[in-house]
Order: C-alpha cells, then structure tokens, then sequence
C-alpha cells in the first residue's frame, strides 16, 4: 500500500467513531432515499403494470338505470375506444361463523369477456358459468381473511333478495386495489368484499334486465377526456345519470395517488435533511483534520506531492466515509422499502408487490450522497490546495477573539472566567455554532413530525368516533324508503334511537367553481351522528341553507354567507340557491349537509329516507345482528366499534413502527452532530482545558466549560425545531389533504416535550462520551503539543 | 573552480500581511557550487529562511532571479515548482516534519513512492544510521532519531541539493552531532550541496564556505581553510 494511503486508514482509525456518526447520519439519507423513490417506484410501476395488463379503465360512471343500447351511443363518442356496461350493487353479507354482518359490491361480469375493461385476475378457481346459478367469484383478500377457497359458502342479501352464493374462485381487479367498506377508515378485510357474478344472475337480481348501472371506458391514446366527460353526461342523464369521472375521482386509483404524493414528498423533505446534516459534519471533520495536519500538507507538499494529490488523499478519507454510509444505507433502505411494501400489503390489493428498488435508485441515492460529501468537503479541500508549502511550516496564528456585545455591555462580568470563555467561544465561531444548532433542531424536528401522526390521529378519533359520529351503527336501504321504513327499523332488537338521514348525488356551484359531490340531509336536532363547527360545538342546521366541511370551503373558496347552486344530479333535479351558514369540521370525504326537509322538498319526491343512524343496546347486539343480515330492504351496514377498532389496530401498529424509525433516525442525527461538535471542540481546545487543568482547576470545572457551549447550542435547538417541525408537519398535512382524506392538524404539547427529551438524552449520552475524554485528558502531552 | 549550481540575483521578497510589509529579503545575491556544504548563519529574522525557501522552490520571490543548472525557476509554474521540488531538492526541517501516523520506512517512503530513482528507504535509513528503528513511529523516536529519519527521507530521492532549515536547533549537542555526521556523510559519499541553516556558530567550520546573513541580505561569504569532522564540533 501507499504510504499516503497507509496514512488514510490510520487516520480513518483514529477517527472511527466520528467518521461512523457522519456515515450513519449520509446512510439515513441515502436509505430515507431509497425508501421513498424505492416505494413510489413500486407503487407506481406496479399499478401502471396492472392498469395496463388488467386494462384499468380510463372513465367511470354511474346511473340508476340505463338501457343496454345506450352503450352504442357511448362508443360513438369521440375518442372512446371501448365502453362496458355493468351492474353494480351493495350488498350485506351473511359470513358463516362471523355474528356481525359484512358488507360487499357485488359487480357483474360480462357473457362476453373478449377485449373487457377492468379484467380480473385471478389467484384461484375459475369464473361463474352463467348458467349456474349462485357462483361467485369473491376478492381475494377477503377470501383470505375468512379462509374462502373454491366451494366455500356465504350468504347474500342483494338487492332485497337473500342468495346462496358458492365460491367458484379468487380474484383482484385493478378498480378495487384499495376498497374500503362502509363507515370504515381503513381496509377491513374481514367485513368488506368484492363479489363478482354473472351478468345474467345480478342482472336479475337487481331488476336490471337488459339495463345497467355502472359504466366503464377506455379512451383512444391522446384523447381529452373532458369533452367524452360531458359527452357521456349527456347521454346518461335521462337515467339517473350523476355525472361521469375520471381517474383521479375513482376511489382506489385517488387515494394511491395520495399515497405517491406522499412519498414524494417524503423524498423531498428527509433525505435532504440528512444530507444536508452530514455535508455539514464532514465539511467540520475535515476542517478540523485539515487544520491539525497544516504542517504534513505542507510537508507533503515541500516533498513534491502537487496540490490535487494532497487534496485527493483528503477527498478519499470523505469518500470512505460516504461509501460506508452509502452501504448502511444501502441495507436500511432496502430492509426499510421490504417493511413498507409489508406495510402497503395491508391495505392494498395488488397480484404482486415488491420493493423494486432497481439499479438506478441505489445509484441515484449513492450519487447524491457522494455529491454532498464532496460538497461538504469542498470548502476544506480549497484550504488545502491554496495553503502555500512554505506557510505551512510555520504553526498557524491563534484565533483572534473579539470581546463580544455581551461584553461591551459588561454583561460578562457576571459570570465566571470560566463561562466567559465558553461564551466567546460560541461568539467566535457563529457559523458553527449556528449550523449546530440547527443540526440538532433537525433531530427535534424530525421527531415532532415522526410523533404528530399519534396525537393528530387519536384527536380525528376522538372527534369521529366520539364526538362526531356517536352512533353504533349505520345502515342504508337499497334505495331510497318512505318514513315508515324507520319505523321498522325502530323495532330491531335492542335499538334505542334512530336518526334518519337522506343522501342524494349534487353538483354544487360557487361562481366559476363547482364540484359533484354527495349532499346529506339530517334532521337539525341530529344527536348520534352530529355536525360539529371547527371548534368541535354542534351546528344547528337552517332552514335554508347548507353546511359546507373546511375542504369543500378550500375547494370552491367558499365562507359563510355565500350564496351557492346546489343541483341535485338524480331524483327530479331540482335546482336552488342556498346560502352557506356555516364552515364545519370533517376529515373524511367532501361533506355538505342540509335539512333533510329541504332536501326532500328539493327532490320533490315526497319525504324519503337513504338510512339510518341507530344506537343500540349492547346486550342486544347480536340478536340486532341477525335481523339486519336477513332484512331485504338494506344495503349495507357500518358498524362503528369495528371501524374505530380495526383502524386502530392498523394505525396504531404502523404508526408504531414509523416512530421507532424515526426515533432512530433522529437520535442518529443528535447523537452526530452533538458528538461531532463536542470532539471537535475538544481537540481545538485540548491545549487550552490542559492549561486550565494545570492551572488548577478541577476535571469538572474544565468540562463545565466544553459542555456548557454544548448545552447552550442543544436548548437553543429546541425551540427551533419546534417551529422547524411545526412547519413541516403543517406542510405535510397541507400535502396529504385528499378529497377522501384530511389528517387534523394537530401538535400536542407533549409531542414536542417528547421529542426534546430524546434529542436531550441523545445529546447527553455524546457529551458523556466527550467528557470521559475530558478525564483522560493527557496534560503533558496536550500542553506539548505545537499547534 | 566547481561548476555553479544556484545563481542567486537580488533577489527580494515581501510579505504583506495586511497594511503592515515586511521586507524578508532584500535584494540579496549568492551563488552556490555542485557539491559543497554551505552554513548559513544570521540573526533570527535575517531571512535566512526565506531564501531556503525560495531557493528550494516553497516560496517565490517577489522580484529578482533564482537560477538552477541554468534553468530561471522565478519564471516557473505552481505545477513545474512541484516537480522541481519533487526530483532534485531535499528538505530537512527544524521540527523534523514527520507524518506521526506513519513508521519511519513510511515516512521515506512517503519521498520514494514518487521519485525517479530513488535508494530504497532501508538503504536511507542505513545510511543516517537507523536501520534498526524502521518499523517505529515518530512518537516512539527521540528528537535526534526523528531528525535523522527526515534527513533519510530528505535523501532517498537522491536529491540534487540537500537544503536544512535549521536541523539541529532542536537537538542536544550529542543528538545534534549525530544530524550533523549524516549530513557530512551524504555531502561526502554521495557528492550531495547541502546548505544548513543554523544559528549554532560553532558548526560553520564543518562548512566549505560560510554565507552571512543580515538584514534580509548576504553579507559576507568566507570560505573556510580547515574543515572539522562534526565530531570536533564544540557546541
Ligand atoms: N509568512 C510570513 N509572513 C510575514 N512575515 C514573514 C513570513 N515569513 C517570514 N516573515 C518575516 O520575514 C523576516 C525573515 O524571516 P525568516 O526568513 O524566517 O528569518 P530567519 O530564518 O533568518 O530567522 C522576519 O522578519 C519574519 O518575521
Ligand atoms: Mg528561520
């Protein structure tokens, strides 16, 4: 080996345990990296993938009731390549040995599959022969979660009428790779399925002879969509049409392209931090090495070695450390990316997923994390190249220390000697001291974002489940029911309250904006599920007028007092002019509420009900139970206790792990760049502690002075990363708001208690470690040493 | 009359350090001969330094010539000053210089690794008598031994010249000989110039000739009659 290059690794040696904090600190960035360009890659390569192969369709819509021939007229707008007509139905479900109803889709399948849309594909079994009767193919998570093969039996209720249904096989279609049943926040694979039937038998079933309800199209390549949109519109607005959409409305496809923004976002916002950090971390190490080494430089140097090459063998002490941090971060980002493809498992339905981080993805992150090491070097490297062979000989000049403000004012006075120095210190290097602080107020940062998710998830609970929507159960009759249906309702087992409400599809206009979303109508006295102002008070609903939630506010830039178009897309299509009264709270969906009278009068069709909120007697429930599986009249059913359970289940378990991820991730941050800046210091002020130590004062006294600097720079990090991550969170809020979605906004105060104490005991543990150094400081040696 | 291999001209070099200039060198003149052993001596702050440095190619002066076996080394380029210092100067500082993390035999061959024809660095140790201690680090070497591995080091390149800042200023007497009897031994065996910068009187009668320094020029050069052996030395 060459000397220089012997000389390398026994630097390298010597400095281990910086070089290791500043190469964990480069691989969080680069696995942070990998993880989220890993994942969005998957997610998004994965569903382009499925769309393409499964032949996902391009437009939607929906109608009550629309004659087959239609479908020709469709096909002759322009630019649609294909069109499907299906059935589409709600449906309650009867589960052998499961006391609580389950809720379904059941969708048809066409007699002919030639050249179909949204193509099933198929993990078990076979597809229902349409001249059997009764078999069904069922989703596959769902299937699983009940242990369903081939020949199992479950019972249905669809429209009104209660089926035997035998599995006949296992599927996915790339419509439903996120479903979520009725009520719930969270995929429950347990209470909500797929169920795919002949055409023939749903067709009957449903009354839809010869008709549909559900409509699927794929575009020509390079076809606007808006003018097929309208086209389409037209075509199904004789039959209940409520306005047809595209990709980014369907439910599955929007909210995976919530999580892709997510991830995004995450790879723009964590892995800068972390390269960032330990750009700044090597341009410290090196200075300090560059510094201490003035006079080898300069030997090397005088001995003939030119300018490139001493900075070469620099660059490849920060190169060494970059690789080592490429290498962990190589290994966390792909043990991290195989969690999160863990992680998506739960909720989504894909034939396959894996991580795929691919070549380019390691290579990209390994690039960017070299890049930032180089940059971070940069500055140190120059020193190197510009110091002259002959000023190197001679020891540099002490530093030149400026009395301070603090002193002028004879603020200084008031401390000891000892405190003084600690504070021109700081003062005399305010960069460092600066970027410091701001390094370990990442770390706190980091965590008050990692740590906002439990509290502003348990606050949405809290509303929703608690304040909000109090009711046990929710149930929808097939379609929309005179009063009298609550009356049956009112005598199931064990229901103590019952609370009707109306839903009907609207399109709702302020000035140039409008959006199609779907109204409810409650009474103005609603007590289980109430409506809540943005101070969580109940609204009284008006007379006249609607309640619009914060997002649908967002969307078409409304405040109360606004006058707004509501009109309705089905059951008469009554237009009015209505005044919005107030802004109120809702994390789920685009929400506005009315007066069921209001809605009702505006519907024309006399008083109706959609459903029913009830209240129930726990005792009763199973009994409850069992009527609200075999009664015809309803659709489907959201029970609250399982929603609120099962999400808890499932959140509390993610957010789990993706705090311990982050607790890591930002000790590794504290713990480095705290570690870093006391060895640092150290080794500048080795001479100078030696002398006081000679001087007589005590081993405590001289660390006192190294580890207050250190105390003043961390509790100055904390507010600031408070704020930093205030901010962060708030964009990351900002960010994932959906119009299915919103997280509350919502940063506990003991969120950033916590995260101080972290980042604290991160920094105390590195100061322990510096302070032992303190203690063996070697004073003959210190004090002999030319620098 | 031996040939001339450095024709130094009034030379002058200032150093700025913010409003103040300090004159280093003015105008001083010398010519050095192939092979002997010149002693500088001088009040500290004579430029006794400067001019070693400039000569040897560290540093450039700020007006004036430096001429080597004919070449002008004022005219040369960062990267050429590189090279020259590379394949024909040797350098033996006052504090020794050694990389601490690296063994004697590193530290030579730290030069050799780099040089055209280089002695092996076993062969330089030898030959400043340390040849037992190759495998030790600075820190476990005495001042005297450390010097000794950089004049091995200065060596190993089969220098041209052999310039000395100062190498014995931080030795005791015995130490000292030591330095001084490896450097008699290369000027002697392998025809090296040597200069050495001093401030130690007593060793300018191991000198061919002895160059005066004062006030940032030479002001005398004698040449002596009677060499000494270091050993006879008196310190
Ligand atoms: N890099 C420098 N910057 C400013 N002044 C310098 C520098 N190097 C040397 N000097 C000044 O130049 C003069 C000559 O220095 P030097 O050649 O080192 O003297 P000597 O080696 O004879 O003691 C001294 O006054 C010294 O302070
Ligand atoms: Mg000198």
């Amino acid at each position: 080996m060459k000397a220089l290059d012997i000389k390398l690794t026994r630097d390298l040696k010597r400095l281990w345990a910086q070089s290791l904090a500043v190469a964990l600190v480069m691989a969080c960035g680069v696995a942070t990296l990998i993880l989220a360009i890993g994942s969005y890659r998957s997610l998004d390569e994965t569903r382009s993938a499925y769309y393409e192969r499964y032949r996902f369709a391009h437009l939607f819509a929906t109608a009550t009731r629309a004659p087959r021939h239609l479908l020709r007229r469709i096909e002759q707008i322009p630019g649609v390549a294909r069109a499907d007509a299906r059935v589409v139905e709600h449906v309650i479900l009867d589960i052998p040995g499961m006391a609580e109803p389950a809720s379904g889709l059941a969708v048809s399948l066409p007699r002919d599959l030639t050249g179909t849309l949204n193509r099933l594909y198929m993990r078990a079994g076979r597809l229902p022969e349409p001249d059997r009767p009764g078999e069904a193919v069922i989703g596959a998570n769902f299937a699983k979660a009940h242990g369903f093969r081939a020949g199992s039996t479950l019972h249905a209720v669809v429209a009104g009428k209660r089926r035997r249904l035998t599995v006949v096989g296992l599927a996915m279609s790339p419509e439903f790779i996120y479903a979520l049943g009725p009520g719930d926040l969270v995929p429950d694979d347990k209470r909500f399925g797929i169920i795919w039937m002949s055409e023939t038998e749903l067709e009957a079933l449903a009354d839809q002879k010869s008709s549909f309800n559900s409509l699927s199209i794929a575009l020509l390549p390079g076809t606007n969509a808006e003018p097929v949109l309208a086209g389409i519109d037209e075509t199904l607005k004789p039959y209940g049409g409520t306005g047809a959409y595209a990709r980014k409305d369907q439910f599955s496809h929007a909210f995976l392209d919530g999580e892709l923004t997510q991830l995004s976002a995450m790879a723009r916002i964590i892995p800068p931090v972390f390269l960032l950090v330990s750009a700044f971390l090597i341009n410290m190490i090196l200075s300090r090495l560059i510094a201490l080494e003035r006079e080898q430089i300069g030997l090397m140097k005088a001995l003939g070695y030119g300018s490139w090459t001493v900075a070469w063998h620099y660059l490849k002490l920060v190169m060494l450390i970059a690789i080592v941090g490429i290498l962990i971060g190589f290994a966390a980002g792909t043990w991290l990316g195989q969690g999160m493809t863990r992680i998506y498992a739960q909720f989504f339905s894909f034939p396959f997923l894996i991580f795929a981080g691919g070549v380019d993805v390691y290579a990209i992150s390994a690039g960017i994390s070299i890049a930032s090491a180089v940059a971070g070097a940069v500055k140190a490297l120059w020193g190197v190249i510009s110091l002259p062979p002959a000023v190197a000989m001679q020891p540099p000049a002490p530093p030149v220390y400026r009395g301070s403000f603090a002193a002028r004012l004879g603020i200084t006075r008031l401390f000891s000697q000892l405190t003084v120095m600690a504070i021109r210190y700081l003062s005399r290097w305010p960069v460092r001291s600066f970027v410091t602080t701001l390094g370990v107020s990442f770390a706190v940062a980091l965590l008050v974002v990692a740590m906002f998710a439990s509290g502003s998830i348990n606050h949405m609970v809290e509303t929703i489940f608690y304040q909000s929507d109090r009711q046990d159960a929710t149930i929808t009759f097939a379609d929309a029911k005179g009063p009298d249906a609550l009356l049956s309702v009112r005598q199931m087992p064990g229901v103590m309250r019952v609370e009707a409400f109306r839903t009907l599809s609207v399109r709702i206009t302020h000035g140039q904006l409008s959006r199609r979303l779907a109204i409810t109508g409650k009474p103005h006295d609603a007590a289980l599920s109430r409506v809540l102002d943005l101070g969580l008070k109940p609204v009284r609903l008006p007379e006249n007028g609607v309640a619009v939630s914060e997002r649908v506010a967002t969307l078409l830039e409304l405040k109360p007092g606004d006058l707004v178009e509501v009109e309705l897309l089905e059951a008469g299509r009554g237009k009015v002019q209505v005044p919005v009264t107030d802004v109120i709270q809702s994390y789920l969906g685009l929400v506005v509420f009315m007066r069921i009278e209001e809605l009702n009068r505006l519907a024309g069709l006399g008083p109706r009900v959609s459903g029913a909120h009830i209240s129930a007697d726990a005792s009763q429930i199973g009994a409850l139970y069992d009527v609200i599986k075999s009664t015809p009249a309803l659709s489907s059913i959201a029970l609250q206790t399982k929603s609120r359970e099962k999400f808890r289940e499932i959140i509390e378990k993610n957010i789990m792990i993706s705090t311990v991820v982050y607790t890591i991730l930002a000790v590794i941050i504290a713990f480095g760049v705290v570690y870093n800046s006391a060895r640092i210091q150290f080794s500048e002020r080795a001479r100078e502690l030696a002398s006081l130590r000679v001087l007589g004062f005590s081993r405590a006294e001289v660390s006192r002075v190294l580890l207050l600097e250190m105390l003043v720079m961390v509790v100055l990090a904390q507010p600031l990363g408070w704020a930093i991550g205030y901010g962060i969170t708030w964009s990351v809020v900002e960010e994932l708001a959906s119009d299915q979605f919103r997280i509350p906004f919502v940063v506990e105060r003991s969120t950033l208690a916590i995260a101080s104490l972290i980042v604290l005991a991160a920094a105390a543990l590195s100061a322990l470690l510096v302070h032992r150094r303190v203690n063996r400081l070697d004073l003959i040696r210190a004090l002999k040493t030319r620098e | 009359m031996p040939e001339e291999i450095f024709v130094v001209e009034d030379i002058t070099k200032i150093y700025r350090t913010g409003e103040v200039e300090v004159h280093a060198l003015r105008n001083a003149s010398a010519t050095l001969y192939e092979g002997e052993m010149a002693v500088m001596l001088g009040p500290s702050g004579s430029g006794k330094s400067t001019f070693l440095n400039i000569i040897g190619g560290l540093d450039t002066a700020t007006s004036g010539r430096v001429m080597f076996r004919g070449l002008d080394l004022t005219g040369f380029s960062q990267h050429q000053l590189t090279l020259f210092r590379r394949d024909r100067v040797g350098f033996v500082f006052q504090f020794y210089n050694l990389i601490p993390s690296l063994t004697a035999r590193e530290n030579v061959a730290l030069v050799t690794e780099i040089s055209r024809n280089p002695l092996k660095p076993e062969e330089a140790l030898e030959l400043v008598g340390l040849g037992a201690r190759i495998d030790h680090f600075p820190a476990q070497l005495s001042g005297g031994e450390q010097q000794r591995v950089a004049i091995a080091r200065a060596i190993a390149k089969r220098p041209e010249v052999l310039l000395c800042d100062e190498p014995t200023g931080a030795l005791d007497s015995k130490t000292g000989v030591l330095v001084l009897e490896a450097l008699s031994t290369i000027n002697e065996e392998l025809g090296t110039t040597t200069a050495v910068i001093t401030h130690n009187a007593g060793i300018r009668q191991m000198a061919h000739r002895v160059f005066y320094f004062a006030d940032g020029t030479v002001s005398r050069v004698v040449v002596n009659k009677k060499r000494l052996e270091p050993a006879q030395i008196e310190w």
